[in-house]
């Protein structure tokens, strides 16, 4: 189902955000945080689709949008990884989350207070990395030089457009230092478990139902207690 | 990865290689890594990947390694390889054809 929520803004006002969720009021209630940035295109099918197969299994499950990102009209360039970590809170407490689940760098927001699980985390400075250089091999295919090195400099102090994405300053920094965060109970899924490779890979967008359904089955299952 | 330091290939190149350096990865194991991780790349089986030979064209060549997968590849690359690519390592020779990558990647390990 499509709804929407309202995430709380650092200036004491909220913003409307996008909320997609498999809401049937049972036991089991999974806050979905989704993979950032360039990742979040190629990950969105697959996020979706883990929470079909989350729905068939019984459990219920949520995917805020958070300001900035995806159908958000609030510009991505003013948000801060704190600022989307409390919303994340906030969001825990609005649909009743009793587990999460990260994928990717959805680890940087991970609540604190949840268990949950981290499926391929990533760290803020990778994340960055794989942008930062993808940047520069497109401006040598321009003929231009570009160094990452210049260029972390400028986002450090400025913010920088990475990939179509326009990330300020603070978020930069915080990024660049940016850990998952290993809450309460927290268990990380490597890609292995899952059978092929991370999608994160792909060019394009992609699906996978086997993929999916293995990740659902683990979260779906005996809890994080393992 | 196999274990195994490619006992069915016995050129000398790769046992000199591989007992100079002391190399964990030999000639072989490092081609078939290098192909799984372009097949994970291009979402190809392994029998495809497995067709590229030192002249097939990368970059610029397959309209799927756009900068960003590109940049994916090489990424995944460093976690997988264990090696560091810095911006200089980065030109047309190696990213154009899958034996010019090869060559950069064996270069990286026997520099480790």
């Amino acid at each position: 189902m499509i709804a929407s929520w309202q995430a709380p803004l650092s200036s004491g006002k909220s913003s409307e955000e996008l909320l997609v969720s498999y809401d049937e009021g049972r036991e089991r209630r999974v806050l979905i945080l989704p993979a950032l940035f360039d990742e979040a295109n190629k990950l969105r099918r697959l996020t979706v689709q883990v929470m079909r197969q989350l729905d068939l299994s019984g459990v219920d499950s949520f995917l805020p949008d958070m300001p900035g990102v995806n159908e958000s009209l609030a510009p991505l360039s003013s948000q801060t990884l704190m600022g989307w970590r409390s919303q994340v809170n906030a969001a825990a407490k609005n649909v009743s989350a009793t587990h999460f689940l990260s994928i990717r760098a959805g680890a940087l927001m991970a609540p604190s207070d949840l268990p949950g699980w981290h499926y391929a985390p990533q760290t803020g400075a990778k994340v960055l990395r794989a942008m930062i250089r993808a940047r520069t091999i497109a401006a040598r295919e321009d003929g231009r030089e570009e160094s990452s090195e210049q260029l972390l400099e400028t986002g450090r102090r400025d913010g920088l457009t990475l990939a179509g994405w326009t990330i300020g300053g603070e978020m930069f920094r915080e990024l660049e230092t940016a850990e998952p965060i290993a809450a309460g109970a927290a268990a990380t899924i490597a890609q292995k478990e899952l059978g092929g490779a991370g999608l994160w890979l792909r060019a394009e967008p992609d699906e996978d139902d086997a993929q999916a359904a293995a990740l659902a089955n683990i979260v779906a299952g005996q809890g994080t207690e393992t | 990865m196999s274990t195994q330091p490619a006992t069915g290939e016995s050129s000398a190149e790769h046992e000199t290689a591989d007992q100079k350096s002391g190399l964990p990865m030999s000639r072989v194991a490092l081609d078939s890594e290098l192909k799984s991780i372009i097949a994970d790349v291009l979402g190809v089986d392994a029998d495809e990947a497995d067709a590229l030979n030192a002249d097939s064209g990368l970059f610029g060549h397959m309209p799927e390694l756009d900068s960003m997968a590109v940049a994916g590849l090489l990424t995944e690359m460093e976690d997988r390889l264990d090696i560091v690519i810095e911006d200089d390592d980065v030109d047309g020779e190696m990213l154009e054809t899958y034996g010019g990558l090869l060559a950069f990647a064996e270069g990286k390990l026997s520099e480790a």
